[in-house]
């Protein structure tokens, strides 16, 4: 397994005994592998490169989740653009039992979009509804991106764009 | 055209069965069978529409078709989880006004129990499901994606995890006078509380019970009905739908039973306050909360409030529902709780309940569910009965 050092924080590495307050970590490699397919070929390769891709069609004009070739709302064609990986929790949980302890999530996006996903390099008390997150790619267990969140902390100035 | 009086649930039987490790799923699919043919007084070879879901072992109805060696000119598959077989009486209602069957048999069955599988296991991975790439490396479960709701519902309407308890204590209170019920210990709130947390802020005692077992029900033409000896269930509106994440625009505050509850009112041509019995699938506290609210028993918000205090025990609260103790206390075969909503409701209008819980001038009911995943994609039917 290799491991994208530029998606790895030290500091977050410590294992989990899976007591309260939970710290979850960005656990890469524990992600069970996204089965691949023709529409997600295009999001893997740019994530790779760190850059985050979002649908949006050409015909209405919206951006959707998760990225489809026909439009959800009106079957027109879609294409790929960059997302800035900005976004507000919408709503969150974890299974208590599992350890190390994970979090599964629904991120709104700056984009309008919400998608699901995990909040990862946080404390799970922490976490709120409202909260802004940032993109973090983490890997799954075969070195696939796997699109995740972690909390902007206060005194972090906004960014456009991927954070790597 | 409607299905209003167009035909009556005639058999209805639930498995007694909650552990069965030495029986095939076949077997008590066919045992769940000749239950509901002997209580409706028909036999095997009466029936010639079959409908069943996503439990029957094989491939769609064929395999338990052949199974009981049925003779059929009408068959159905239509899989919305769990709320399936609250759908296929509606359909069955549906073939039989189209004159497509006379007597229509629904079955359900499973032993997840015996199996091992409950709801906080990871869902298996379907490659082919579109979804797939994009979710299954976060590890949705069946929990936590009603956890999603749960939260989001207490964030936006102040919903407290002291009302989702009642929810069970009303079941709980219910599942004292089922001899047949999983759980018989009437629980407090703070039992629900103090119970450990699965996936927050659910409990495990705001899950329902992980079952063997099955259910059958016999749908038949009004002649057919009126020609047995069984107190008839009239079939008066149906309604179905679905939910998914629609395109992104995610809002987990409300279900599919805010089309399908609606629908099946109208086609009865009554409103939820007529209503005497409710059934509402309760595979998590939360989903029967939702769905009082998306049915109209209550404001959109409001069902915390609605469901505190007891207000849906038997004899004393306003709206009582899930009297053989639902899936929360008695009994959730297959992981699959329709079919069973279905058959207390026949109990309570042919007046047939636990004398403890049964509902006095019981003459119209609601069977309500949620299949499938509430916080993610879920099927969602409603069926609005009446005594004759």
């Amino acid at each position: 397994m290799t491991k994208n050092p530029s998606t790895r924080n030290p500091s977050t590495e410590n294992p989990s005994t899976g007591s309260s307050p939970a710290r979850i970590t960005l656990r890469d490699g524990d992600w069970p592998d996204p089965p691949a397919s023709p529409e997600s070929a295009a999001f893997v390769e740019a994530a790779r490169e760190g850059r985050f891709l979002l649908r949006r069609c050409t015909a209405c004009g919206k951006a959707h989740w998760y990225p489809r070739s026909s439009c959800p709302f009106c079957l027109g064609e879609t294409a790929w653009e960059e997302a800035s990986g900005e976004g507000t929790i919408y709503s969150y949980t974890m299974l208590a039992r599992e350890d190390p302890p994970r979090t599964i999530a629904y991120v709104t996006l700056a984009e309008g979009p919400t998608m699901l996903t995990s909040l990862v390099d946080c404390e799970a008390e922490s976490l709120a509804i409202g909260q802004p997150v940032r993109l973090v790619f983490a890997q799954s267990r075969n070195g696939t991106p796997v699109p995740c969140f972690r909390p902007v902390e206060a005194a972090e100035p906004s960014q456009a764009g991927p954070v790597p | 055209m409607t299905i209003n009086g167009r035909a009556c649930i005639a058999g209805a039987y639930e498995h007694p069965t909650r552990k069965a490790p030495d029986k095939s799923v076949a077997q008590l699919h066919a045992e769940s069978a000749a239950g509901a043919l002997a209580d409706a007084g028909l036999t095997k070879d009466d029936v010639d529409g079959y409908f069943c879901a996503g439990d029957a072992p094989g491939l769609g109805p064929l395999a338990m078709a052949d199974y009981m060696n049925l003779r059929l000119r009408h068959l159905d598959s239509t899989d919305l989880g769990g709320a399936s077989y609250i759908a296929h009486v509606a359909h069955a209602a549906q073939a039989i006004a189209m004159g497509k069957c006379s007597v229509a048999l629904i079955t359900l069955a499973g032993r997840p129990r015996s199996a091992g599988h409950s709801g906080t296991a990871a869902r298996p991975v379907i490659a082919d499901a579109p979804d797939s790439p994009w979710e299954a490396p976060f590890g949705p479960t069946t929990v936590n994606l009603y956890a999603l709701c749960a939260r989001r519902h207490m964030h936006e309407f102040g919903t407290t995890s002291e009302q989702l308890a009642w929810i069970k204590v009303a079941a709980s209170h219910h599942a004292q006078a089922n001899p047949h019920a999983m759980l018989r210990d009437v629980v407090t709130v703070d039992d629900v509380l103090a119970s450990p947390m699965v996936a927050d802020p659910l409990h495990r005692l705001d899950c329902c019970v992980v079952s063997d077992g099955g259910g059958a029900l016999v749908v038949v033409r009004p002649e057919i009905a009126r020609s047995l000896k069984r107190p008839r269930v009239r079939v008066m509106g149906a309604g179905e739908a679905y939910k998914g994440q629609l395109g992104g625009e995610v809002d987990l505050t409300w279900s599919a039973a805010r089309q399908s509850g609606p629908a099946a009112f109208a086609e009865a041509g009554v409103t939820p306050a007529d209503i005497k019995y409710a059934s509402i699938y309760d595979s998590f506290t939360i989903t029967v909360l939702m769905q009082l609210e998306d049915l109209g028993f209550c404001e959109k918000g409001q069902g915390g409030r609605f469901v505190a205090d007891g207000n849906l025990i038997s004899g004393t609260g306003k709206l009582p529902f899930n009297t053989d103790g639902g899936g929360l206390c008695n009994n959730h075969p297959a992981n699959r709780g329709g079919i069973t909503k279905v058959i207390e409701a026949v109990r309570q209008l042919r007046g047939e309940a636990q004398p403890a819980v049964q509902v006095r001038n019981c003459d119209l009911a609601v069977a309500t569910g949620i299949g499938g995943l509430l916080g993610s994609r879920h099927g969602a039917a409603t069926l609005v009965l009446g005594r004759e």
